[in-house]
């Protein structure tokens, strides 16, 4: 499934209102959640990590993962919380008033 | 703190980050770190694949392919990615820092509110001052003449004298001109005695006297004007002197004529003859401002070049259009090498010899030194407004020394603190330099306004963007000079030590104190200076007004009442009318004097050759005397002073001897060692002298007037303009009021707005000088207040900070008189060191004004005297105050408070 655009934004903000994790943790999170459907390159969601910070929205830090290799820890700012906030919000109305519209069924169907 | 020990998650906080300013990565290692991320995030792909059952191999496939692109243009990308966000990272944390050091700063100045507002009203003042000054010289130096490439053009004076009547030419020399030279485009001129064209305009009854320039036809199109309606003058109506054209001046369009658009074409009436508007002129075009300083010209006539008019001698002002690429020299060897020539054609008239100069250098040239001056002044002021405004924050960072220490300590770095200071100096003249816009807003529309000063271009006097760009930039600068003092300070103290002391004196640096007491030192020097500049124009001023003028001007009003063309014309018909306005002006109540003549001092002049008879002189060094025309009474209605024989007399005229009233100069130059009474003159015609006159100061009061000759009215026909000059006590309103209603019989058009005192005569020639001496005054008072403000700012806080010592002193013994004495001791100390300093500096500066001086020397004891006393003086005010505040200290209180 493709994605909307401007909504890889918001999942990763999502992701990352977990805590802070480094961008393989965030796919495999959000391959997880999503049970594969989403279709994502690796190097895209690399490169959103890097706008999201430019923007402020996170910040990163080096550090060590769990399985001893050095890695970029990302975590969400407080401009950034407050973006999912709003950004979710919106997605969420977008999403039920189109489910609303499509899953009328119609008298010729 | 490196990257690898920071704790996993969260790392370095923003806060910390931002506070011990850990700097953003530089773009190379932003790069080498998107490739180390890259790679961890492709062994974590990896690593989860075979976890899952993958083989190695299919495992690595399985990763690239997720990856989405091929691994090289993925790594590419990612970098350049990084790159931008470093970018965007740091512009953003300079963004956020300096909102935050803005904040900062207005908080830490709301706080400090007497601290804040005396100090941004002495950066108004200074900046408002300075850039007033600036858009002075901007107007009169730097902005081109309003005129088509002003470059080209080029005053054309024949001989080298200042006089006007010395740098006219004749008719023929300008015609030679025109057919000789090559250099030139061309070369157009005015009438150069043009108050003697004054036209009388009638207008619903009333009369208001215009004075209108004759020029040449080809006078606009050369000087690139444009007129706003209409057009220029034809060759036709510049043929001869019976042309009836004129053109408008914008302003007298605008008044009299409520900017009538069809004025084109219509009929005014001028000295009751109907005259026809061929244009009007762009309001751009002031020929007041450029040509004729502090005068109003209103209307444009055109001056033919015809044989009559080349018969009345030196009369046009000519100015030149260079060729492009022609250059001054050329041009002048040009005219030096034509000049010969053109003399020697018509051996019965006026000489020529031409020289050059550009216009410009002829219309601001003799102010130059004078704006030279006044921008060294401003510049001095603002020096002391540094000086002033570093000790002020100095004195402040002394006390906030904790705050600052605890910043450190907390691990603000000394750039941030450094950079915290210059934010909050840059702040305040920011300030000062929005307050300072609006006084140099106001105070070029004052000097613009200034219609009376003899001042060329002062009407072009407005805030440019250049003028707008100078006051940003020097607040700017500003700025940074007087907050860097305090800002070095920071350098110097160690954070230990603040934080260790807590006392009130021991905290006070000795590099400290020696660098307010430094930039005291030199505001006194500074000011030392300004006072002695400004005391010196001030003695030259009054020196000025004290010179023998040579007539009295108080009580003295002058009318012009210039009969109609016709009276002109006739010579019996003129002489009655000067009879009958005498007759009919003396009989008024107050009148106590009253006569005529043909200008007024410290007006235009005209010039003859004159010998005494039987005598003949070398070539080229004929006399030359200025030509009065006078009446009867001249002597007593003018103030003048006789010295031998007799004033013009009403029996003077044409059936009595042609006689002469000469002036003292005349008289030594004429007939040497002798009495000239009873001599005769070779004037017009043989004229014995019959009185002669103390000098007049003619030309301007710092010049001595040349040989002058007063011709009686009644015995010559050249006569081109009537004065009518009455003494009496009686205000000159209403005296020209009452004069006008006396003189209706014979002149009913006679103008008010031509009524002038002499006393307003004398004040606008010397309006330059008073210009620039009240404007260096105000400075150098500015710098005293400054010093004062200086000295007690450092002097009291010397006191706050010995309170303990002195109370020590005072427990053992000392009393209030001690210590009050000390401390003027040490103000006085203070004082004595600038002023010894200033006192050489000035010494130096004045003797650069010495051309602004007269009467004066450049080392007059009296102006330095007082500048001492004035400045030891305001020393000893300034340190009364604290000092007294000393004396008064309980040194109880002052233990405890320690």
């Amino acid at each position: 499934m493709a994605l909307l655009k401007g909504t890889l934004d918001v999942l990763v903000l999502k992701t990352l209102s977990w805590g802070p994790m480094h961008g393989f943790e965030i796919t495999a999170w959000l391959e997880q959640r999503s049970n594969g459907r989403l279709d994502v390159t690796d190097a895209a969601l690399i490169q959103a990590l890097h706008r999201l910070e430019a923007r402020g929205l996170l910040s990163a830090e080096w550090g060590e993962s769990k399985n001893g290799r050095r890695a970029r820890y990302y975590k969400l700012t407080a401009d950034g919380k407050a973006h999912l906030r709003t950004e979710s919000a919106a997605l969420i109305d977008y999403v039920h008033a189109l489910t609303t519209v499509l899953s009328t069924r119609s008298v010729h169907e | 703190m490196s990257d690898q020990s920071s704790a996993r998650a969260g790392g370095v906080r923003d806060g910390v980050r931002r506070l011990f300013r850990i700097p953003p990565h530089t773009p190379a290692l932003a790069a080498a770190e998107a490739s180390d991320e890259l790679r961890a995030f492709l062994d974590d792909r990896v690593e989860h694949l075979i976890a899952r059952g993958m083989s190695p191999e299919a495992a690595s496939a399985e990763a690239l392919r997720r990856l989405g692109s091929p691994l090289g243009d993925a790594r590419e990308q990612l970098r350049d990615s990084a790159v931008a966000r470093e970018r965007t990272v740091r512009k953003r944390q300079w963004f956020e820092e300096l909102a935050q050091d803005l904040r900062f700063a207005v908080r830490t100045l709301r706080r400090d509110r007497i601290f804040t507002v005396s100090a941004i009203a002495i950066i108004a003042l200074g900046l408002g001052a300075s850039a007033t000054v600036f858009s002075v010289a901007d107007a009169l130096l730097v902005r081109p003449l309003p005129f088509r490439d002003p470059d080209q053009l080029v005053w054309m004076a024949n001989g080298t004298e200042s006089g006007m009547t010395d740098q006219t030419s004749q008719v023929n020399h300008l015609q030679a001109l025109h057919v000789q030279d090559r250099l030139f485009a061309d070369v157009a001129g005015y009438f150069a005695f043009y108050g003697i064209g004054d036209a009388s305009l009638v207008r619903n009854g009333d009369a208001i006297r215009l004075s209108s320039v004759p020029v040449t036809q080809n006078f606009f199109p050369m000087l690139g004007v444009q007129p706003v309606l209409g057009r220029s003058f034809t060759r036709e109506e510049s043929a001869s002197d019976t042309t009836n054209a004129v053109m408008l001046s914008y302003t007298l369009w605008q008044h009299e004529f409520a900017s009538d658009p069809t004025i084109v074409g219509k009929s005014i009436t001028l000295n009751n003859a109907p005259q026809t508007v061929v244009g009007v002129l762009p309001s751009t075009f002031d020929f007041g401002s450029v040509f004729a300083p502090g005068t109003r010209i209103d209307l444009f006539v055109p001056f033919p070049l015809t044989e009559a008019k080349d018969r009345q001698g030196n009369t046009l002002a000519l100015i030149g259009r260079l060729k492009p690429g022609a250059t001054m020299a050329a041009a002048a060897a040009e005219l030096a090498a034509l000049a010969p020539g053109i003399t020697a054609a018509h051996p019965d008239r006026n000489a020529f010899t031409p020289h050059i100069s550009t216009l410009r250098t002829h219309v601001v040239g003799q102010i130059h030194s004078a704006l030279v001056m006044l921008a060294f002044a401003v510049g001095t002021v603002m020096l002391i407004v540094c000086a002033n405004l570093s000790n002020l924050l100095l004195v402040r960072a002394t006390a906030r020394r904790k705050e600052m220490a605890i910043r450190a300590a907390l691990g603000a770095g000394r750039r941030r603190l450094v950079r915290q200071m210059l934010t909050e100096s840059v702040l305040l003249s920011a300030a000062g330099a929005a307050m300072g816009l609006m006084l140099t807003l106001l105070g070029t529309r004052a000097i613009a306004r200034l219609q009376t000063v003899n001042l060329p271009l002062l009407s072009d006097v407005h805030v440019d963007a250049l003028s707008f760009a100078f006051i940003v930039c020097l607040a700017l600068l500003a700025g940074l000079v007087f907050g860097m003092a305090p800002a070095l300070q920071l350098s110097e103290f160690a954070v230990h030590d603040a934080l260790k002391t807590s006392g009130r004196g021991s905290t006070d640096s000795k590099r400290g104190r020696w660098m307010r007491t430094a930039l005291v030192v030199s505001e006194i020097a500074l000011a030392c200076v300004l006072l002695v500049g400004s005391g010196l124009l001030i003695r030259s001023f009054l020196k000025l007004l004290d010179v023998d003028l040579g007539f009295r001007p108080d009580m003295v009003t002058a009318i012009r009442i210039d009969p109609d063309q016709d009276v002109f014309a006739s010579q019996a018909r003129f002489v009655a009318y000067v009879n009958e306005a005498l007759r009919l002006t003396k009989a008024l109540p107050g009148v106590q004097a009253a006569a005529i003549a043909d200008g007024l001092p410290l007006g235009r002049n005209r010039t003859w050759a004159v010998r005494a008879q039987g005598v003949s002189y070398k070539e080229g060094q004929n006399p030359v005397a200025y030509i009065r025309l006078a009446t009867d009474g001249i002597v007593s209605a003018m103030g003048m002073q006789l010295i031998a024989g007799r004033d013009i007399e009403a029996t003077d005229d044409w059936s009595s001897e042609r006689v002469v009233m000469i002036n003292e100069t005349a008289a030594h130059r004429l007939w040497p060692g002798q009495d000239a009474i009873g001599k005769i003159a070779m004037i017009d015609t043989a004229r014995r002298v019959v009185g002669v006159v103390r000098d007049v100061r003619h030309l301007s009061l710092d010049q001595v007037s040349g040989l002058e000759v007063y011709i009686p009215y009644r015995q010559i026909r050249d006569y081109p303009t009537v004065d009518l000059i009455v003494r009496s006590a009686l205000p000159a309103a209403p005296l020209a009021k009452s004069i006008r209603t006396a003189l209706a019989p014979i002149a009913p058009n006679v103008a008010l707005n031509e009524v002038q005192t002499l006393g307003q005569i004398v004040d606008r020639s010397v309006s330059p000088r008073r210009f620039f001496t009240m404007l260096l005054g105000a400075f150098a008072a500015f710098a005293l207040a400054l010093a004062l403000f200086g000295i007690y700012g450092v002097i009291s806080y010397t006191v706050a900070h010995q309170q303990q010592e002195i109370g020590v002193r005072m427990a053992l013994g000392a009393s209030q008189g001690i210590v009050q004495r000390q401390i003027l001791r040490d103000t006085l100390e203070l004082a004595i060191v600038g002023i010894v300093l200033g006192t050489g500096a000035s010494w130096i500066v004045a003797r650069l004004l010495r051309s602004q001086l007269f009467g004066v020397s450049s080392t007059d004891p009296a102006t330095f005297i007082a500048m001492i006393a004035v400045v030891t003086g305001v020393a000893l005010v300034s340190g009364y105050l604290p000092a007294r505040r000393a004396s008064r200290i309980d040194p109880c209180v002052s233990f405890r408070s320690g």
